[in-house]
């Protein structure tokens, strides 16, 4: 008999706690080992059961006992080694015989938490519910009255600025018989109910014209260096073959020296964050650079983890990394919940911002990007008032995110529509509201509706929409989803080779494939885009603000949107 | 589909020419009201140039709180006029209202020799406070209160309404009327949402909805200007983005065409103002609509104009001679109302195009936003 110690199982889970429960099937299973080979978390492991079989041969019964040993894949109810998912095990079986499926009554943040660590993980908030943008529908239907466009003949410009407007009481023009030139000082002097804001007479700050959905912030280091060069040629495609011109931003940690410092420069956009990763190089590089970035853009925060900073694992500073940070290889980088040098909302964002205008001569936007708060129009109000503030972009609670703890991703932060709404209402009132370009992120194509939420975001208000998680989904197969689906971005054990600087892993990411789909993600968007504004009667300009044509089946929604409620 | 019928003219000229022409076009139209603004008046008004009108309807009610503010306000009335109403006319649709009047008044004391601008801003103030006294009861409707000016608005059939008011009786003529043949039947009449508006001597009527209404009005009515207001219909904004360009920021007129419907970036590199207009598009980016919209109008100068939004289109004709031109939705309408022209003179203007006639109806240019 067992002694009492190994029947013991009270310190054990049972596999019901666990959020994916690996579903493998003896009689189609050959052994062949590759499940267990790939599963990026150790889940699954070959093991030996014992069969205990019983016969009997003869004309009456001799039953006899054998045992014999069958291989079989084990999931292990390890929860440091739970299955995430992901299904990379599915992927590589050649016979279907095993997959994970979803366990709804899990339990596994009850029991996630040891060590005193709390759960952490990368993607996002992990709610499968639509999100208020998802709920938003297009109502205002042009027809008999106004004729519809035809989104494949007409002529359609979607396009954005992105850096400030002057108000046109404050732009430096004068006529000159019956045209106007620009002149050194403003037209006529600025009406009372603006001009408060205004710089020095002939200040016009620099404005890009850019597509209205852009890549979020992702660094070199949180991804691998074929998914941000997979992105980066998608980029340079969409711009110099499709006469897209679609930005991107750099994350954190600056960007490649020879690319900084190419003509490809300005189709991208350099963060600044807490850490300042890279700052020294892309500083130094400016005698060198042919073409000016798109924008800068200061971090204070992001929507998955509003209030926390960044950590990239030491084992992810590679030599190139290290290069382009500017900082030894294998240390840990941590960047800091907040900017360090600065204490004040006067000191974080009016100088920060001047201090950015001026090392490209004022000619680069300089816009900061906050998490989404309640706090968003105190900003927003302080940045109104600046005359350098290129933009405001807010990114909302179901932004993504490398690495954070699970609290800050599922409880933290501000939904997005509310957030943006409240913002540009709040810019109409002080009749400003084409001077600050307002950039929402957080969620956009959360469930493969990227155009229709653009769409919704920029009729609530919005100039531009930033994406970020449906971008690795949509151009690189990321298998994350809101069921806590894989979500490993933080341990650099990525599956698929998005969020990982393991060879290894990162060789299974083809660039140029990842390109070929960020081209393709660009161009549908583009044609639902058409499809979305031709029956609204746009086209030339983008319907920011066009509330009239959103409608919700939420009576609560539409009152505090201030749209209209359908049903 | 509302019906326009605009004409400007060296010589005064009685209103029912333009009903006429609208008549003409009765097809294009539901007959169901008519807005008529006229400038550089004649008849009654001849003598009268440098006294602001007030154009309104009122009740009895209406007339004595109209009265009433405005003798408080220090306003002193020298003439009012009424219509001559036909008693055998059809009544309109609504019946008839107790008083449409146009009342000249005497400045205030110590306005008389005040500029022209701080005279506009006590005129607007005294609408808006009109208009606001008499709003929630209906007992008074005031449309326009500018020298040289009267407006006239009325729901039923424009023929049957300018026989109603004796239009052809000598006492109300114009250089220049515009003159629109509809109520905004897409949702409940209502005075204030019939065209055409008129502000501080700049005036539009349109045809078309306007798709991009609500950003166009939430920017108008953010520049702090009391008269950005009402919006009772989505046309009122064409009159006020003429105005915001035109009296708020100088442009020059063809501007007004350049911020309606903006070029494109390549198309902006070919104009000498190339510079200018990017910083213009980029400022008024909110003000670019979408049609469908034919827009005409006017400017204190006299300047009157046609132009399109750049896709849709609604119909717009403009043909004439020198010293009478004629601005219509359809080319009927042209024919009715100057007959004798040469018809291969005539002009629509299409997608980057404004139909311009000079003070005075001297000529029509063609200009085109393509123009270098």
């Amino acid at each position: 008999m067992d002694p009492a110690t190994i029947l013991d199982q009270n310190h054990e889970l049972s596999l019901k706690e666990f959020p994916y429960i690996v579903r493998w099937r003896d009689d189609r299973c050959t052994r062949c080992g590759r499940c267990t080979a790939v599963c990026p978390v150790n889940a699954i492991e070959a093991a030996p059961h014992v069969h205990r079989k019983v016969f009997s041969e003869g004309g009456s019964p001799t039953p006899k006992a054998t045992r014999e040993i069958v291989h079989v894949v084990r999931q292990v109810t390890d929860i440091e080694r739970y299955c995430t998912g992901c299904g990379a095990c599915t992927l590589v079986c050649p016979n279907e015989a095993i997959e994970p499926e979803f366990n709804s009554r899990n339990k596994f943040l009850t029991y996630k938490n040891v060590g005193g660590v709390p759960f952490r993980r990368g993607g996002r908030r992990n709610d499968p519910t639509p999100s208020t943008v998802d709920q938003l529908k297009f109502t205002r239907i042009s027809m008999l009255t106004d004729p519809a466009l035809d989104a494949g003949r007409h002529e359609f410009r979607i396009r954005t600025l992105l850096g400030r407007n002057l108000p046109p009481e404050a732009l430096p023009l004068k006529r000159r018989g019956d045209r106007l030139v620009v002149g050194k000082t403003a037209v006529r002097p600025a009406s009372s109910a603006i001009g408060a804001n205004q710089s020095e007479p002939g200040f016009i700050p620099p404005v890009r014209e850019i597509y209205p959905i852009r890549i979020g912030s992702m660094s070199i280091g949180a991804l691998s260096p074929h998914m941000w060069e997979g992105l980066a040629m998608g980029v340079a495609y969409l711009n110099e073959v499709e006469g897209m011109p679609v930005v991107m931003c750099t994350g954190e940690g600056g960007m490649p020296p020879r690319l900084l410092k190419s003509r490809f420069a300005k189709y991208f956009i350099l963060q600044i964050a807490s850490g300042y990763f890279g700052w020294d190089e892309i500083i130094h590089a400016i005698p060198e650079m042919t073409e000016d970035p798109a924008a800068i853009e200061i971090k204070y925060g992001q929507g998955a983890k509003p209030g926390d900073g960044g950590l990239l694992m030491a084992y992810k500073v590679l030599k190139l990394i290290a290069q382009i940070r500017g900082v030894p290889e294998f240390v840990d980088l941590a960047s800091p919940p907040t900017h360090q040098t600065k204490y004040s909302i006067e000191e974080a964002v009016a100088k920060m911002i001047q201090s950015m205008s001026m090392a490209w001569g004022f000619r680069v936007p300089v816009y900061p990007k906050i998490s989404g708060t309640k706090t968003a129009m105190a900003v927003l109000n302080n940045l109104a008032r600046n005359p350098y503030a290129g933009a405001l972009c807010i990114d909302g609670e179901d932004g993504g995110t490398g690495a954070a703890y699970n609290v800050s991703m599922d409880k933290m932060g501000h939904p997005i529509a509310s957030n943006i709404r409240d913002c540009y209402l709040d810019l109409v009132a002080q009749g400003k509201q084409n001077e600050l370009p307002l950039i929402a992120a957080g969620g956009m194509g959360k469930t493969g509706n990227l155009a229709a939420n653009a769409a919704a975001m920029i009729m609530l208000g919005a100039s531009a929409v930033d994406m970020g998680k449906h971008i690795m989904q949509a151009a690189a197969w990321c298998f994350g989803d809101e069921y806590n689906r894989c979500n490993l971005c933080n341990t650099g054990r990525c599956p698929r080779g998005i969020t990982t600087q393991d060879p290894k892993l990162y060789r299974r990411l083809d660039p140029d494939v990842v390109a070929e789909r960020v081209v393709d993600v660009f161009k549908s968007a583009d044609v639902e885009l058409r499809k979305i504004f031709a029956p609204l009667g746009r086209s030339t300009e983008l319907p920011i603000g066009m509330s009239d044509a959103l409608g919700v089946a939420d009576e609560s929604i539409a009152e505090r949107l201030k749209i209209s409620y359908v049903c | 589909m509302c019906r326009l019928s605009a004409i400007t003219s060296s010589e005064y000229f009685s209103p029912m020419e333009n009903v006429l022409a609208l008549n003409t076009m009765k097809e294009g139209h539901d007959g169901s009201g008519l807005g008529l603004v006229l400038r550089d008046l004649g008849g009654d008004f001849a003598s009268l140039k440098q006294y602001p009108i007030l154009s309104g309807i009122c009740s009895n009610d209406g007339l004595e709180l109209l009265d009433g503010f405005m003798s408080g306000e220090g306003f002193r009335e020298v003439h009012f006029w009424q219509p001559d109403i036909d008693p055998a006319a059809p009544l309109p649709e609504l019946g008839r209202r107790d008083h449409y009047f146009a009342k000249a008044y005497e400045y205030p004391q110590g306005m008389k020799n005040r500029p022209l601008a701080e005279k506009e801003e006590l005129l607007l103030e005294t609408r808006l406070a009109l208009r606001e006294l008499g709003e929630d009861e209906e007992s008074i409707f005031v449309f326009s209160f500018y020298p040289d000016t009267v407006t006239l608005k009325e729901v039923g059939d424009p023929l049957e309404l300018g026989q109603f008011f004796r239009l052809d009786n000598g006492s109300l003529e114009a250089k220049i009327i515009l003159a629109q043949g509809r109520q905004n039947t897409n949702y409940d009449i209502y005075l204030y949402a019939c065209h055409p508006f008129f502000l501080q001597g700049y005036c539009t009527m349109t045809n078309g909805e306007n798709t991009a209404f609500v950003p166009i009005m939430e920017f108008l009515t953010g520049r702090g200007f009391p008269g950005y207001m009402g919006y009772n219909s989505d046309s009122e904004v064409f009159a006020h983005i003429l105005h915001y360009t035109q009296r708020q920021l100088g442009y020059p007129l063809t501007y007004y065409k350049d911020v309606m419907t903006p070029l494109a970036e390549q198309e902006i590199d070919a104009r000498k103002d190339a510079a200018a207009l990017r910083l213009i598009r980029r400022s008024l980016r909110p003000l670019c609509i979408d049609g469908p919209n034919c827009v005409i109008g006017f400017t204190p100068d006299g300047t009157v104009f046609m132009l399109q939004d750049a896709k849709k289109l609604r119909p717009g004709i403009v043909g004439g001679v020198p010293g009478k031109y004629a601005l219509m939705s359809e080319e009927c309408g042209v024919d009715e109302a100057i007959p004798n022209r040469d018809k291969t003179e005539d002009f629509s203007p299409m997608k980057y195009d404004m139909a311009i006639i000079k003070p005075g109806a001297t000529e029509l240019v063609q200009w085109s936003q393509l123009t270098p």
